[in-house]
């Protein structure tokens, strides 16, 4: 058995401890003769198939789990409390980092909260957030949901085996990275959705790509029902495994994919819109069998979904050609006019020339906004979106301050991994990893 | 469940403004969240009330008032008409504020009530106010009825010296994990919780970090004995 050098020796009253590094079964089957059955397994926290630093408490006898806890905590940056010491508009840069796999939907919920403080209104009028940055705000969370969405299915399949499934996830997603990359700047992290709107417009050409990209997807997601839809190991896999019925989802809070594979359609975009989601042509889809499998299926069909979204943004933004993209009130909206010189990107010279050549007012207002920021009236706001795991929401409270006084994340990967448990127990240890897998949970949210 | 019923009905209650009766939950000082400072700009000086939104009269508008009606008969079928302080309805939302001892009861009155149906429970969320002085902690859970499509806010206060609020793990399961974040986070003791450990932080540490009165540190550095202050004392807009 191989020394550990961090672990040192173990004494417990409850049986031996033995530190498994690898490769090293023979040593430790030598001394398990005198064992009982009944082994208390650590997986993780670093372990290929935990969905990133998750620490798995196992109880087991023989192959078959009779208890599973979770230890989080690993991943916990302080997110929340460091908001507390930034400005309203740089809270989205912190809150984009908590689920990395969703950054728009962390950015949107959390300007949700502070818009509706703030009293801007939903779409129409001077004092409101305009529609463009409405619809741009649609197309890039539509756009995360396939990304996210296809790096759930590509890890679940590489955890059982099937790797095709997660090169094909993952080249898939390169493809949506890109189109953040020109639309945002950034490929994660963006903070673009800024309170009052989106921090910059559209950059040329960007519509072209989007419906390229959404014609391309259209050939390639029938690749993934092919791979795995009926594929009978697959199907072996998945099939009952992680079960949880819909009194289970509502008592353990479960929301998103897993609640929808009860078969109870309960999307926040169709019963609770927001950004202007009850005009777009879109439905909500489940499956009956609330099991892995079932989720697979209603993840695969959601991507089908938003990009259905996706197109129908599209078309609008090709209507709405220079439209403002931020609130008209100069004393909230950030100015980030940024542009692409021939050192890369930086500062618009037309911004610059703007504030420091023709416009006082306009300096004051930069000047203000960037080394104080913006004050918001007291009072609390809890706006939700659908995020890719479920309800997403920010309790957000302000002090009348230039800072949140508390901004509170009720992550749905937080809430969905209470349901590890009830879903393996009883089940073997490879059903675990299925299970996990089927919550999809972003160590990220779940610790922020 | 249509989009028509609306989410916000507070708008239909057609209403003067309501009554100003004033929330102060502190007062700040200033400008720059530093005095003495050699400021002589005079917003130095400044001393300003925290005024949150006050408690709301009747009526509501829409199903705020079927809500607030339904939990009002039930309360007081049980006698425990003093069970919610106070409700205010500030942007759309509507806030019952709950006496702590009575919390299990009405959260279990708004999960099985017919006319309430909150059927899930989206957590609680700790805050810290230092300057509502004898009533430092709040616990905020809000709650979702599926069946009308409805959401409201619960919020319990309780004294920084007894900052104890009943568990209400036994009727929405969801908060196990949700209640030791908020007892990690603020120090805030949920009784009757089937474990309160610790779940962020690791188990050893010491103190509670979202706390406002949470020592955040400084950090020395090596010039001439000069250190960068922690960033609640750094000169800053407040």
């Amino acid at each position: 058995m191989a020394q550990d050098l961090y672990a040192g020796s173990n004494e417990t009253t409850e049986g031996k401890v033995f530190t498994v590094t690898g490769q090293d079964w023979d040593s430790i089957t030598e001394g398990l003769d005198d064992v009982a059955e009944r082994v208390v397994v650590n997986m993780g926290p670093q372990h290929p198939s935990t969905h990133g630093v998750l620490r798995l408490i196992l109880e087991l006898e023989g192959e078959t789990v009779t208890e599973a806890r979770c230890g989080i905590g690993y991943l916990h940056t302080g997110i929340e409390k460091n908001m507390e010491y930034r400005s309203w508009v740089q809270g989205v840069t912190f809150c984009t980092r908590m689920d990395y796999l969703s950054p728009f939907y962390n950015e949107m919920t959390y300007v949700l909260g502070v818009e509706k403080l703030l009293g801007l209104g939903d779409g129409d009028g001077d004092d409101g957030v305009p529609e463009k940055a409405q619809v741009m705000r649609v197309l890039l969370m539509e756009l995360n949901r396939i990304s996210s969405h296809l790096v759930a299915i590509a890890t679940g399949g590489m955890e059982i085996g099937a790797l095709t499934v997660m090169t094909i996830g993952f080249r898939e997603r390169e493809l949506v990275l890109d189109l953040f990359e020109l639309i945002t700047g950034l490929r994660m992290n963006h903070a673009f959705i800024r309170p009052g709107g989106v921090a910059q417009d559209l950059p040329p050409g960007a519509l072209d790509e989007i419906r390229g990209f959404v014609s391309l997807m259209r050939k390639r997601l029938p690749e993934y029902a092919d791979l795995c839809n009926e594929n009978p190991i697959f199907k072996g896999r998945l099939e009952g495994v992680g079960h949880l019925d819909l009194a289970g989802c509502l008592a353990l809070g479960l929301t998103g994919p897993v609640l929808r594979s009860t078969g109870y359609p309960w999307d926040l975009r169709k019963t609770q819109p927001y950004c202007g989601y009850e005009t777009y042509d879109f439905d909500v889809q489940t499956w009956d069998t609330s099991d892995s499998y079932g989720r697979f299926r209603v993840r695969l069909a959601e991507m089908w979904e938003s990009l259905r979204i996706v197109e129908q943004a599209a078309d609008r933004l090709a209507k709405l050609e220079g439209a403002p993209v931020m609130v008209a009130d100069k004393k909230i909206a950030w100015p980030s006019q940024l542009a692409i010189g021939s050192d890369g990107l930086g500062n618009s010279l037309d911004h610059i020339r703007h504030i420091m050549g023709e416009s006082m007012e306009a300096l004051i207002h930069h000047f203000k906004l960037v080394t104080e920021g913006f004050r918001v009236p007291p009072g609390q706001a809890y706006v939700p979106v659908e995020s890719p795991r479920g309800e997403l929401g920010a309790h957000v409270v302000s002090d009348g301050g230039t800072r949140p006084f508390r901004a509170h994340f009720r992550d749905p990967s937080f809430t969905n991994l209470q349901a590890t448990s009830v879903m393996s127990e009883g089940g073997m240890v490879a059903d675990v990893i299925v299970a996990i897998a089927s919550i999809d949970p972003v160590m990220g949210g779940v610790d922020r | 469940m249509s989009p028509d019923n609306t989410q916000d009905p507070s708008g239909d209650a057609k209403l003067p403004a309501q009554p100003g009766q004033v929330e102060s939950m502190g007062t700040r000082h200033g400008m720059f969240g530093v005095s003495g400072s050699g400021d002589t700009s005079g917003y130095g000086g400044l001393v300003k009330q925290t005024v949150f939104p006050g408690p709301s009269q009747r009526p509501y508008g829409g199903w705020y008032d079927e809500a607030a009606d339904a939990l009002e008969s039930r309360l007081k079928a049980t006698g425990l008409t003093t069970a919610v302080e106070k409700v205010v309805v500030d942007r759309g939302e509507i806030t019952f504020h709950v006496r702590r001892d009575d919390l299990p009861f009405v959260v279990q009155m708004f999960r099985d009530d017919e006319a309430l149906r909150f059927e899930m429970c989206l957590g609680v969320s700790g805050v810290h106010y230092p300057g509502d002085t004898g009533r430092e902690l709040h616990a905020v859970y809000h709650l979702l009825s599926m069946s009308y499509n409805r959401r409201v806010r619960l919020e319990v206060s309780v004294p920084d010296a007894d900052a104890h609020i009943p568990s209400i793990v036994s009727i929405y399961p969801t908060n196990d994990w949700h209640e030791r974040e908020t007892y990690d986070m603020f120090g805030i003791v949920f009784d009757g919780h089937p474990a309160l450990t610790r779940i962020l932080m690791p188990d050893d540490w010491p103190g509670h970090p979202q706390r406002k009165d949470y020592p955040l540190g400084g950090i020395p550095v090596e010039y001439k004995g000069g250190t960068v202050p922690p960033p609640d004392q750094r000169r800053s807009y407040s």
